[in-house]
């Protein structure tokens, strides 16, 4: 049966316009969407490899097919409160358009949900939380079947801090260098 | 049918490049006044190859200025000219000259016009039969020049549609040109289309014209002053009947007299003034296109054949083991155990030859040395030979990009510094005239080893030393060994050349040598014989894709620790740290204080192991010093393929790529170099200057 119902699925989600899917995911209890033809795999948590003197939420580096994958904690990325890790915990690896060049990066996060059709015209913009998630992270609200889905920004929630981090260390290598 | 010529434009630079580097080489090798026919064959050749390929892509600036050496070359292979060091040298220039013209093609930059024509001028010059004028400047005078232009002009003008638009009539410009000389006219109706289809607003029609007559370029030039832009146009002399080329006026004789204008060079030269304009535009408008140049190597076909054999035996055995999968028991283990094993061959085999492929002669970085070793000899004054042994020593790709570099200022160092300045001080030495500089590659272990050698003073330990306590690099009441000294040299800040030369001695070399050379994970060693000549030996690993590395624990993480850099491991006793000052802590080995570097703290490690006793210390070096890694464990070694962790994420401080270990994991590599510096910041105290010959 589950054969079957994911085979409707998929041809559901064919028969729309790709640019409009989102795969969503829940992050303590909000449910958050990505861009469908960013997502390059769903893995399942698996140890990593840490990098030393890294921000807290940057887990570490995984081996995917032979490429480094880093892998980063949303819920820590966000300061949202600390959940262990369990069957459900779900590593997204998304590809992350920056201004010089494509990367691949992968984001921790608590479960996947659903592929939702979102045509960017209901794309609300976000009112200001004051808080948990920086509203320039968000690219719009939108409802589905009455529930909030929060459409995030990835290039720019994982090229930020990121990058600021790049640059320093860029910068005291040169001076050291 | 029309073909897409630009698919071809790639690999006709990459042959004229090539081909240049032939002519390159061959005139190098030429021995003046009796030179080897087949080998100015094999320049000419060359030379053709440029000429014809350029033609055909449309370079008409390349092939016109081919065109000329090839005359030249004609000249000395029929015997007609002799091999003369002016000669060579003109066509070496003209070398230059050449590649730098491709290269600005290939970036559609403009050409360096002023060089280009000067060379021609010589280029002209010299077929004339006036070799001083290689030299000299040539001196030629206006009448001369007069007489070229006497027997009148062949014009080609096509005026594109628009040209009425543009409120000129081409019937005005015929006019004109009738009244100059004697004008004969053929008009080309080819491009006219039926009666029913004129557009009576464009223009079709184009005109080769031949004008007759005592008539100045320059005056040619205002008549098609207001329709340049909107024409293709070419003007061309007149061919004279005997000595063509010679009769062409020289454009360095004209720029003396002060008409750059008329700069015309010979019948062979065709200007293309629409060609050149839009040249120019491009220049400001597009950026070098030269971030599409993803490179390319030439792979031999046998090394190909043999990786495509292997990838054969490969599908072979896995399917072999896909059909024992199916239907296994434990009866067929052994067949398993063979066939894994065949797997495991299979797949070295595999590594071994795709890394084969990457491998390059090093000849690819020793073939510019000739040329180099010239220049540099005639700039200096002094006579140098080259010889160059091992060039088919083959080396990893990415090391030979990187090695050209520290190599070439090695070689200038030892022309400059090495090479007595004078033949007097070499035959008071007993030495030859000619001063000598080898090249030599070998392999040794997994290393490529190459020596750069001279013949000449050797390095004065007593001079070093005194600058370098001059410049503060040691105390005047150092006791140094001689390797110590010499080790001197490569302290940044430190040049023995008393005057600053052109060639070397900006202060900024030796340093930048051997941290290039490090950062390659190879080392350069010294040594020298004062009167008798010194030898430099360059150590690089074969590949910078794999390294052989040391597995070590901290807590529950793993690091590698490249193997080359690793000079011992040993056990710690109790009380052989000292603390100094609150900075860090040392360890004294053999009469010597190595700072430590904790890994567990310095990486915020968990688990690490608490007492020192249990804990086992790695001394490593870079750049020179020594620092002691504190681990909880040394596990096996093993050869790893180095990934970047920048692709995806960014530089790490303390950590130089990343690694896939046989279970799937990933570890980090540890930069020694980054540790050396992380030591430096955490002690003052650092050893002495100068790497310790017990640890080399």
């Amino acid at each position: 049966m589950n054969e079957i119902q994911t085979v409707e699925d998929e041809s559901n989600v064919l028969a729309t316009s790709a640019a409009d899917q989102y795969l969503t995911f829940v992050l303590a209890g909000e449910e958050y969407g990505v861009d469908i033809l960013r997502v390059q795999e769903i893995k399942g948590w698996d140890a990593v490899t840490p990098i030393p003197n890294t921000p807290e939420y940057m887990k570490g580096v995984i081996n995917l097919r032979g490429a480094i994958v880093p892998i980063i904690d949303l819920r820590q990325r966000f300061g949202l409160d600390l959940l262990d890790y369990g069957p459900t915990t779900v590593m997204i690896i998304l590809k992350v358009v920056g201004e010089s060049k494509e990367r691949i990066m992968g984001i921790v996060v608590d479960a996947v949900s659903e592929v939702y059709n979102i045509p960017t015209s209901e794309l609300q913009p976000p009112p200001d939380f004051g808080g948990v998630v920086s509203v320039e992270f968000v690219r719009g609200l939108a409802s589905v079947d009455d529930k909030m889905v929060i459409v995030l920004d990835i290039d720019h929630l994982l090229n930020s801090d990121e990058l600021v981090v790049l640059d320093k260390a860029s910068q005291s290598s040169g001076v050291e260098g | 049918m029309t073909i897409d010529m630009s698919q071809f434009l790639q690999t006709f630079y990459e042959e004229s490049f090539e081909g240049l580097e032939v002519m390159e080489t061959g005139l190098l090798d030429l021995d003046i006044g009796a030179a080897d026919t087949e080998e100015i064959n094999t320049i000419f050749r060359a030379a053709h190859s440029i000429k014809g390929g350029s033609g055909t892509f449309g370079l008409n600036e390349v092939a016109s200025f081919t065109h000329l050496m090839e005359t030249l070359l004609d000249e000395l292979r029929d015997g007609r000219r002799d091999v003369s060091q002016p000669v060579v040298d003109l066509l070496l220039h003209s070398v230059d000259c050449l590649r730098e013209m491709l290269t600005a093609n290939q970036n559609e930059e403009a050409l360096d016009e002023e060089r280009i024509n000067e060379l021609k001028a010589q280029l002209d010059a010299t077929l004339k039969g006036d070799d001083s004028a290689v030299t000299a400047e040539a001196t030629e005078t206006v009448q001369e020049a007069g007489e070229a232009v006497a027997s009148g002009w062949h014009i080609v003008f096509k005026p594109h549609p628009h040209l009425f638009q543009t409120g000129n009539d081409p019937l005005r410009i015929l006019r004109e040109l009738e009244e100059l000389g004697t004008l004969n006219v053929n008009a080309d109706i080819s491009a006219l289309p039926p009666f029913t289809e004129i557009n009576p607003e464009e223009s079709y029609l184009a005109w080769t014209m031949e004008l007759l007559g005592n008539v100045e370029r320059a005056t040619l030039d205002d008549v098609f002053a207001w329709v340049e832009d909107d024409c293709d146009l070419e003007i061309t002399p007149l061919a004279g009947p005997e000595k063509p080329a010679a009769e062409a006026p020289s454009p360095a004789a004209l720029k003396q007299e002060g008409k750059a204008d008329e700069a015309i060079s010979g019948e062979l030269v065709v200007e293309r003034r629409k060609t050149d304009r839009r040249g120019g535009d491009r220049r400001g408008g597009e950026r070098r296109k030269s971030g599409s140049d993803g490179g390319s190597i030439r792979v031999a076909i046998e090394k190909v054949d043999a990786v495509i054999n292997l990838v054969g035996e490969l599908v072979i055995t896995q399917s072999m083991l896909s059909t024992l999968g199916e239907n296994f028991d434990m009866g067929q283990l052994q067949k398993l155990r063979d066939g894994l094993g065949q797997l495991e061959r299979n797949t070295r085999e595999l590594q071994e030859d795709v890394m084969r492929m990457r491998m390059l002669p090093i000849s690819f970085v020793f073939n510019r040395f000739p040329r180099l070793v010239h220049d540099l000899s005639n700039q200096l004054g002094k006579q140098v030979q080259l010889e160059m042994s091992g060039e088919s020593t083959e080396v990893d790709k990415t090391v030979t990009e990187k090695l050209t570099d520290p190599l070439v200022h090695l070689v200038r160092n030892s022309m400059d510094h090495g090479i007595e300045p004078s033949v007097e001080e070499r035959l008071a030495a007993g030495k030859p005239e000619v001063g000598t500089v080898w090249l030599n590659a070998y392999h040794k272990g997994g290393n490529i080893v190459i020596e750069v050698k001279d013949d000449g003073r050797g390095i004065n330990a007593e001079k070093v030393l005194n600058i370098a306590i001059e410049r503060g690099l040691v105390t005047p009441d150092a006791q140094l060994t001689p390797e110590q000294i010499y080790d001197l040299i490569f302290q940044p800040g430190f040049s023995t050349a008393e005057q600053v030369s052109d060639v070397s001695g900006r202060g900024v070399g030796m340093d930048v040598v051997r941290k290039n050379i490090q950062s390659l994970g190879g080392s350069i060693e010294i040594a020298s014989e004062p009167g008798k000549g010194s030898c430099f030996t360059v150590r690089l690993p074969l590949t910078l894709a794999i390294l052989d590395g040391q597995t070590v624990s901290v807590g529950d993480q793993s690091y590698i620790v490249p193997l080359i850099s690793i000079v011992e491991s040993i056990q710690i006793k109790r009380g052989r740290f000292r603390h100094v000052a609150g900075k860090g802590e040392t360890f004294k080995l053999r009469e010597q204080y190595i700072p430590v570097v904790r890994l567990s703290r310095v990486f915020n490690v968990a688990g690490a192991t608490t007492e020192d006793e249990d804990a086992l210390l790695v001394v490593v070096e870079a750049e020179g010093k020594q620092v002691a890694l504190l681990v909880d464990d040394l596990h096996g070694q093993q050869q790893v393929v180095i990934k970047s962790m920048e692709a995806n994420y960014q530089r790490v401080d303390g950590i130089s790529g990343a690694t896939i270990l046989g279970d799937g994991t990933v570890a980090l590599i540890l930069d020694i170099t980054g540790m050396v510096q992380l030591a430096k910041g955490q002690t003052e105290q650092s050893p002495p200057t100068g790497g310790e010959p017990e640890a080399a």
